[in-house]
Parts: structure tokens; C-alpha cells; sequence
């Protein structure tokens, strides 16, 4: 009989459990028992989420929108000057070569490379050799001398024939290549038939169409003529500027060892210029957006947080007699802190799944709308939910406290 | 009582006496209001297994507080309660609720039915805290159900239902947790005279498979009904005698 009764106390210290299951029904049932309650309730963290997850979002997105051409281009460009001035030609002294892309194409880390000379004053460019009073077929352009590899160098797209080679450049065969843009104004369409153009009085065969020079706009309206012809025709002697684009990641390094590269005497009388970093911009354009809007956003949270606090709390006085009652068959006080704040939290992971659904959507639509590549971190949609939950929690925190420190007598005597 | 004292040659086991199932000794609860309250004064009272007591005495009078400190709601703030032998003075609020889970069930007058969920839920609910796996507490349900009479009502919602038929449900959810004990605070207080007395024929039912049921009531007719009675007045407990009619039948003094 002892050795039962031992057994029985035993048995009893073991406390009523609640299976993880039933809690989870249990919880559930509660929350959606006054279905249009919760979904009120849950406003305010649905808003306060949406409004945080759309605030990252879309900043994110119009950051990244405002840098994505820096990235692709500016990233992996270097592009060397002569120190102190811009023009290179007539300086003595060391200072940039024509044949930079022996110099540099065996570094490693670049790409391509090339030299650009502005031709200085190189008269009217006409497709006629008559000086037409009208000006009709004569155009004042730019001339621009260029090494061979540039083409590449400023990502220049041919739309037609073909870009100059070494070979070109070291006949300094009089061939021309014409930007798209003028080709049409002075009614270049074809170069089958070795259209001739007039660069003052130099007479130069078009061998090709150039439509596209991602780092060089210029040139879709400019004549480009082989350095080397330049040099002879027009005494350009020394490029301006050498444009390298170099592997994403190298153009730190490639700053670095292009001026030794180039001027191995004087290094110091070159300069040259990497991009910024493109984090760095990033991270201003989306600070500027971001502040405001996640304060709003934060705000929204906290007034969520408080109306599922508030509304526990109500539940939580309506449902006195149910706590009674669940005390009466076995609930300890854990188990009634753990049921309100299991259905505050509850309603606090669907506010954030839905609002972070609605962040999602305001974020692809506004992208959508602007045209835009939507940018998301892919934590952020998977965070809400969890922040979401620990408003829940954090709100539900006193109702429960309050709800299991009733006395299961006095709550039994209100009715359900 | 005789019995107790006599030789121990046809006990079986002649060591110690089974337990009562309620066994108070000079049990006193006073509420630390001002004036003090003293609800139960130097109570006495020992219930076997198997026994139909009725409670009797005027609104006030302490009935209430002796039914909740029975039910390990409430704590006496003096003397001892044995529930099958466990001294409920030294059980943690862990181990009380366990024993209310596993040997208590409460039948209240105004039901304490969950107004959102089915007969059926109701009832399983009954047995939530005993950690019983989902299925086998559907199964208890249905049986209950079936046992109280109720249950072609199992998907009914509370308001649905009749007053009886709510009693039922709520008896149902009592006999689901499996109890040895069955503690009615006014069981037929809100019910009309045909339902109350299908819910003591249902009380008898379930004495006859062994339950022990200790009831409250104000209503005289329904005290008759049970098998022993006492009442209580100003906090003080007194045996009623056996005989205030025909209808009662003396079981405790075999």
C-alpha cells in the first residue's frame, strides 16, 4: 500500500501536461474564435510590416536602379590622364605612349585597353570634295584619334565593315570609322562601295560604323581615325587619355600599375583614376530613402504591437470563466500564460506574413510601375513573419501574466 | 464503522484500511478580507469511494469554498485533506492540477460549455491536460457522449442545445478525463424539473459503475436524492439524518 501511495505521488508530480499538438489546436481555436477580432487586431502589424519590408524594398531597388550602370561600367574601368592637364600632345617630357596596348593587355586583371586624342581643330568633314557654300553635306565634328584597341576598350559595338587593326594603324592607312549618328546625317548607309569622306582636305575611306560606345557616347558622333594617321595628318602625338576596361574586382590593382605601365620613367606624371566604390554610393542613395520611412514603418510596429496587446487584454477579461475553466480540469499557470501568449504571437506571425506579402507586391509593383529590376534582400521576406511573431509575443507578454496569475476560483465564477 | 475495528482476518490486506476517497480533518479556510471571512470552520467529513453525497445549506453559507478546496481549487488555511491518500497540503500547484486532470471532474450549473465549439470539442476538451493523444480523447468523447444520451448532438454547438442537454455535454466532458471524484456545484440549479430529474437518473447511472459524486444543491428535492447528506451552515459541516424520507437509502452505513 505504501510502496502504491509512493507510486502515486510520483505519478501525480509529473504535473498535467498539454501535448504539443493540442496546443497548437488550442491556440489556433482561440485566435479564430472571433475571426474578424484577429484580423483587426493583426491591422496594425500587417502595416507596420508591409511598410517596413516596402521601405527596404523599394530603396533598395531605386538604390540599386541608380548604380547598376555605374556597377557594370564604372567598376571595370580605369582610365589613365596625363598628370595636371587633360591634353597630352606638345607636353615634353615623359608622358603617355600611342602603344598602350602592348603595355598593358599583359597585366593581368585587364581586359582591353586603348588611347583616345581629341584631333584639334580638323576642319569640316564632308562626304564631296567640293566645298559646298550651303553646307549641306559638310559637318563641323569631332575627329577623335584612337589606338587600335579601343573599339573594345569603350565597348563600342560595329554596326557595319569593320574597326581598324595594328596593321591599319602601322601603314597609317588613311580608313575612317564613323559614328552611327553622323553616318546617317551625312548619308553613309552603305561601305561597299568605299565611301570616301573629307576631314578638311585629308580624303579617308570609310571602312566601318561604330552604333554603340557604352563608355564613350561621344563617339556615335564622331569620326575615329587611326592614332598613327593622326599623328601624321594632323600632329597629334600623344593620346589624352587611355581607357582600360579591366576584370570586375581589379580596377583598385590595374590604378595601381597602369601608370607604371605606361611611363616606366615617370610614372608620377600619369594618373589614374579608378571607380568609386560602388557599396559606398549605394549605401548613400538608400540612406537617404530609408530613414524616414523606417521610422514610419517601426512606428506602425509599435502601434500594432500595442492594439494586440490591448485586444489580448480584453480576451483575456472576456474569457475569465474559460481560464476557470481550464484550471478546473487540469491547466497549471503556465499553461494558461502559454495559450495567450501562443495566440498573441499567433496573430502576430500571420500580421507579418501578410504584411510582408504586401511589402513584397508594393515592392514589384512599384518597380513594375518605374520600370525597375526589383531588389530584395532575400532575408527580409523571411524575417517579417519571425518579427512579426516576436511583436506577438512581446504584446501578449502582460494579458498572459495577467490571465495566468487568476485564481481558478474566482475565475470559475464568471460564466463563458 | 464496526467494521473498521474488527479482526483483520477476512481483510486481505490487513496492513492499513484503502484509503477514503475524501478524507478532511478539521479543515478551516478564512478569507484575509477585512473582517475576515471564515468560510469552513473545523470541518470533518470522510467519503468512501462509490458514495452519493449531497451538500446542502443557504446561498453563503460556505458550500461553495468546500466544494473548491475538495476540488484543489482552494487551499484550507488549516487542518488536512486526504484525496486517496495524497495529503493535498503537500502538493505543489503542479501535482494539484495533475490530480484535478486525473481524478477530479466539475459539473457547474450554468455548464461552462465553450459557446465556439461543438458538443464534441467540448468534451474532448475535458481531457486536454492529461496529455492524452488526440485521437484516443475523440474516442473517450464519443463514448461519453453516448453515455450521457447526447450523442446524435455531437456536432451541436452549446446554443443549439437544450438546458439539459447542455448538462449533459458538460457531464460528458466530466466523465471523458476519466475521474474518480465528481463535484457538482447546483448540477440542475438552471435546469426545469423534468431535465433534473433525468440528470440524477444519469447521477444514478453513473454511481452504479462506481463513480463517487459529491453534489451541492439548495434544492431539498434533489438532496433527497442522494445517498447521504450534509449540510453546511455558517462554515460548519453537520451530518443530516439518514432518514428524511423513503428515498433515501442508507448506503453508508453498510
Amino acid at each position: 500500500m505504501i510502496g502504491t501511495r509512493l507510486f502515486r505521488r510520483r505519478r501525480a508530480r509529473r504535473g498535467s501536461r498539454l501535448r504539443l499538438g493540442d496546443l497548437i489546436d488550442e491556440i489556433l481555436a482561440g485566435a479564430l474564435a472571433r475571426p474578424a477580432r484577429a484580423v483587426l487586431t493583426t491591422l496594425g502589424t500587417v502595416l507596420g510590416l508591409a511598410s517596413l519590408v516596402a521601405t527596404l524594398g523599394i530603396s533598395r531597388t531605386a538604390g540599386n536602379q541608380i548604380v547598376e550602370r555605374f556597377d557594370e561600367l564604372s567598376a571595370t574601368q580605369v582610365v589613365v590622364r596625363s598628370a595636371g592637364s587633360g591634353g597630352g600632345q606638345g607636353r615634353s617630357g615623359p608622358a603617355l605612349p600611342w602603344s598602350v596596348e602592348a603595355r598593358l593587355d599583359r597585366l593581368n586583371g585587364v581586359v582591353a585597353s586603348g588611347a583616345i586624342a581629341d584631333v584639334p581643330n580638323p576642319g569640316q568633314v564632308r562626304t564631296v570634295p567640293v566645298i559646298d557654300p550651303t553646307g549641306e553635306n559638310s559637318r563641323t565634328v569631332p575627329v577623335v584619334a584612337a589606338s587600335s584597341g579601343v573599339l573594345d576598350a569603350v565597348r563600342g559595338h560595329i554596326a557595319a565593315g569593320r574597326w581598324f587593326d595594328d596593321g591599319h594603324v602601322s601603314r597609317a592607312d588613311p580608313v575612317a570609322i564613323v559614328g552611327a549618328d553622323l553616318a546617317a546625317e551625312l548619308g553613309i548607309t552603305r561601305l561597299d562601295l568605299q565611301p570616301g569622306l573629307f576631314i578638311g582636305e585629308q580624303l579617308f575611306t570609310v571602312i566601318g560604323i561604330v552604333d554603340e560606345a557604352l563608355r564613350d557616347r561621344g563617339f556615335v558622333g564622331s569620326v575615329i581615325i587611326p592614332s598613327s594617321v593622326a599623328a601624321e595628318r594632323f600632329g597629334v602625338n600623344r593620346p589624352e587619355r587611355v581607357v582600360i576596361e579591366v576584370d570586375l574586382g581589379a580596377a583598385d590593382l590595374i590604378a595601381l600599375q597602369a601608370p607604371v605601365a605606361l611611363s616606366p620613367n615617370a610614372p608620377e606624371n600619369v594618373s589614374a583614376a579608378a571607380p568609386r566604390t560602388s557599396s559606398a554610393s549605394r549605401d548613400a542613395v538608400e540612406s537617404d530613402v530609408n530613414s524616414l520611412f523606417l521610422l514610419l514603418g517601426l512606428v506602425s510596429l509599435a502601434v500594432g504591437a500595442i492594439g494586440i496587446a490591448n485586444v489580448t487584454l480584453v480576451t483575456v477579461m472576456e474569457r475569465t470563466g474559460e481560464i476557470g475553466l481550464r484550471r478546473a480540469i487540469g491547466a497549471q499557470r503556465r499553461h494558461i500564460a502559454v495559450q495567450f501568449l501562443g495566440e498573441s504571437a499567433a496573430m502576430g506571425l500571420v500580421g507579418g506574413i501578410v504584411g510582408s506579402s504586401i511589402g513584397v507586391v508594393a515592392v514589384v509593383g512599384v518597380s513594375a510601375a518605374r520600370d525597375w529590376t526589383p531588389v530584395l534582400e532575400p532575408w527580409l521576406p523571411l524575417a517579417a513573419p519571425i518579427a512579426g511573431a516576436m511583436v506577438g509575443l512581446v504584446a501578449g507578454l502582460y494579458p498572459a501574466l495577467r490571465a495566468a496569475r487568476m485564481e481558478p476560483v474566482e475565475a470559475l465564477r464568471s460564466s463563458l | 464503522m464496526t467494521q473498521l475495528i474488527e479482526p483483520p482476518q477476512v481483510d486481505p490486506q490487513p496492513a492499513e484500511p484503502p484509503p477514503a476517497l475524501i478524507e478532511l480533518v478539521d479543515v478551516s479556510r478564512t478569507f484575509d478580507s477585512s473582517p475576515p471571512v471564515r468560510a469552513l470552520r473545523h470541518v470533518d467529513l470522510r467519503v468512501e469511494r462509490g458514495e452519493y453525497v449531497g451538500v446542502v445549506g443557504p446561498s453563503g453559507s460556505g458550500k461553495s469554498t468546500f466544494l473548491n478546496v475538495v476540488g484543489l481549487l482552494d487551499r484550507p488555511t488549516a487542518g488536512s485533506y486526504l484525496l486517496d491518500g495524497d495529503d493535498a497540503a503537500g502538493l505543489s500547484e503542479r501535482e494539484r492540477a495533475a490530480l484535478r486532470a486525473a481524478r477530479i471532474g466539475f459539473i457547474f450549473q450554468s455548464f461552462h460549455l465553450l459557446p465556439q465549439r461543438s458538443a464534441l470539442e467540448n468534451v474532448m476538451f475535458g481531457a486536454l491536460y492529461q496529455g492524452v493523444p488526440r485521437r484516443r480523447r475523440r474516442q473517450r468523447a464519443l463514448e461519453s457522449l453516448e453515455r450521457v444520451g447526447v450523442a446524435d448532438r455531437a456536432s451541436f454547438r452549446p446554443s443549439r442545445l437544450s438546458g439539459g442537454e447542455r448538462q449533459r455535454v458538460a457531464i460528458a466532458r466530466a466523465l471523458s478525463a476519466e475521474p474518480s471524484l465528481l463535484l457538482c456545484d447546483e448540477p440542475t440549479g438552471n435546469l426545469d424539473t423534468a431535465n433534473t430529474a433525468s440528470i440524477l437518473e444519469l447521477f444514478d447511472l453513473l454511481l452504479s459503475d462506481g463513480l463517487t459524486i459529491v453534489m451541492i444543491t439548495h434544492d431539498l428535492d434533489v438532496a433527497r436524492h442522494t445517498h447521504r447528506r450534509v449540510s453546511i451552515i455558517d462554515g460548519r459541516l453537520t451530518e443530516m439524518p439518514a432518514a428524511v424520507d423513503a428515498m433515501g437509502s442508507p448506503t453508508w452505513s453498510t
